[in-house]
């Protein structure tokens, strides 16, 4: 099990050929209140950097961009009953999909814990 | 995620910039300062204590201004030549809401109008920051000679908003006297102030206007009152949508006139009466006509809010109009928002649609404020 964060704050944690993408500690806190999740349909292909969800603050919607590619095989629906899960776990239970990875050499380029902490804290 | 764009702009601050930080904000930039967006609690968390107790706002980015001339009717009939307002008959301790009009009749800004005492000779303007360049171009070119231009860039400028916000101020200036829209010259703490019963949440609550060397201090003995937290423009947003209230730039610009805008409250029976004010025909020809399109509220159905900017649709599936600000509401745990239709679907409880990304959701033309106002109005006497 691995996890690695994107600049734009995404998490991806692979399990095998398959991986977990949500949304880092960080930008929960940098959004705020989180009021509305938009989730993609299971069977979904998704490119790297394609738009994967959607999360609405009470201020603004951001779009989540998938950090690497695949087909959607899940989607966190307790998420859309209450997106405030995300505020409380962004990177526990407030996770938002769940991909089987097409080129699980996606996330070799993307930061580990330590250096997106130090990315964050440079920002 | 996509980060906010940075401001390569060096940031103004109020003197309650320390103060903000100490208090946990996140500062962001806002019309040209940097201003808390929001606390330790957050936007819903700032938003309910101001609907159930008291919230405390920094506004001193707020432009502020005296219109002084030889005699108070004369700066009075001044400021009435650019906008529709009556400040001939503006008693003292009397403030109005107006609108700086172009000569087409649009809305340059919305403005409140005060006039503090019955001494000076003249008024006190306070309008938008963002539009504060354009106000004092826009003044400064339509005041005739002898009408001086005043623009206070040094007074700190502070709300108390909420149902306990009355309670709290009396424990330190005598405010017994204020209904809504009045105003006085007093003090607080033994601090000279210009105090008001007014506000842009919807709530009973105050505006406070002092020396800024004197702003931190007074604010530090608001914020240790136990009904008192510090409120950020976040939730300063969220109230001022379920009350109804335009935010210029957004619901409100050159483009809309007052009668678009269902701000037919901010045009007075004299001025109506007599056609005087700038773009009076197209203006009254819309009161009597009505305008092609209307500011309405709309109700969402669902959870997905409604964004500046998101087309408006009949049932029908055709393009009937724009929201201009949307978002959650917190009072009523659903989204609303509020934009232009045209006025064949104006009438509440008409059903519409939203485009939002790739979705139609459905809404409905509500009345508003989606949330009652709760002013403290005088016995027998109007805002």
């Amino acid at each position: 099990m691995t996890t690695r964060y994107t600049k734009d704050s995404e998490w991806i944690r692979t399990e095998g050929d398959e991986a977990v993408i949500g949304i880092s500690d960080y930008a929960q806190g940098q959004l705020g209140d989180i009021v509305f999740v938009e989730l993609p349909e299971v069977g979904k292909t998704l490119a790297k950097g394609d738009v994967a969800a959607v999360v609405e603050s009470v201020k603004a919607a951001s779009e989540v961009y998938a950090p690497a590619a695949g087909e959607v095989i899940a989607v966190n629906t307790s998420i859309k009953d209450d997106p405030s899960a995300v505020n409380r776990g962004a990177e526990g239970d407030g996770w938002f999909v769940r991909i089987k990875l097409k080129n699980p050499a996606d996330i070799d380029s993307l930061m580990d814990a330590e250096a997106y902490g130090a990315f964050v804290a440079a920002h | 995620m996509a980060d906010s764009a940075a401001t390569a702009e060096p940031l103004l601050e109020t003197v309650l910039a320390g103060l903000h930080r100490e208090s946990g904000a996140r500062m962001v930039p806002f019309a040209g300062y940097a201003m808390p967006v929001q606390y330790r609690d957050g936007i819903i968390a700032e938003h309910t204590h101001t609907r159930t107790s008291a919230g405390l706002f920094d506004v001193s980015h707020m432009g502020q201004a005296k219109i002084t001339g030889p005699s108070f009717e004369a700066a009075a009939m001044a400021l009435e030549a650019v906008t529709p307002g009556d400040f001939q008959n503006l008693k003292p301790g009397r403030m109005r809401y107006t609108l700086l009009l172009t000569p087409s009749g649009t809305i340059v800004d919305d403005m409140m109008v005060s006039r503090p005492d019955a001494d000076m000779p003249g008024l006190m303007v306070v309008f938008n920051a963002a539009r504060a360049a354009e106000d004092e171009a826009f003044l400064r070119a339509a005041l005739p000679a002898g009408i001086t231009l005043d623009v206070a860039r040094e007074r700190s400028m502070v709300a108390l908003q909420g149902p306990k916000a009355a309670t709290v101020l009396a424990r330190h200036a005598d405010i017994g006297g204020l209904a809504f829209m009045d105003v006085t010259q007093t003090t607080v703490d033994g601090v000279p102030a210009t105090v008001s019963r007014s506000g842009y949440t919807g709530e009973d609550g105050f505006e406070i206007i002092m020396a800024p060397d004197k702003a931190d201090a007074f604010v530090r003995k608001l914020l240790a009152e136990p009904e008192v937290k510090p409120i950020g423009l976040g939730a300063r947003d969220t109230l001022r949508l379920e009350a109804g209230l335009p935010l210029y730039g957004h619901d409100i610009d050159e483009t809309t006139t007052p009668v678009e805008a269902d701000l037919g409250f901010a045009l007075s029976p004299r001025r109506r009466e007599a056609g005087d004010f700038p773009g009076a025909s197209r203006i009254l020809g819309e009161l009597k006509d009505g305008a092609a399109r209307k500011r309405v509220g709309l109700l969402i159905d669902g959870r997905m809010p409604a964004r500046e900017g998101a087309a408006i649709l009949s049932a029908d599936g055709e393009a009937i109009g724009t929201v201009t600000s949307g978002g959650f509401s917190p009072t009523l745990a659903r989204p609303i928002a509020m934009g232009y239709v045209s006025s064949r679907h104006a009438a509440p409880g008409t059903a519409v649609q939203i485009k939002v990304r790739d979705s139609l959701i459905k809404a409905e033309v509500a009345p508003m404020p989606f949330v009652p106002h709760t002013y403290f109005r005088r016995a027998g006497k109007g805002a």
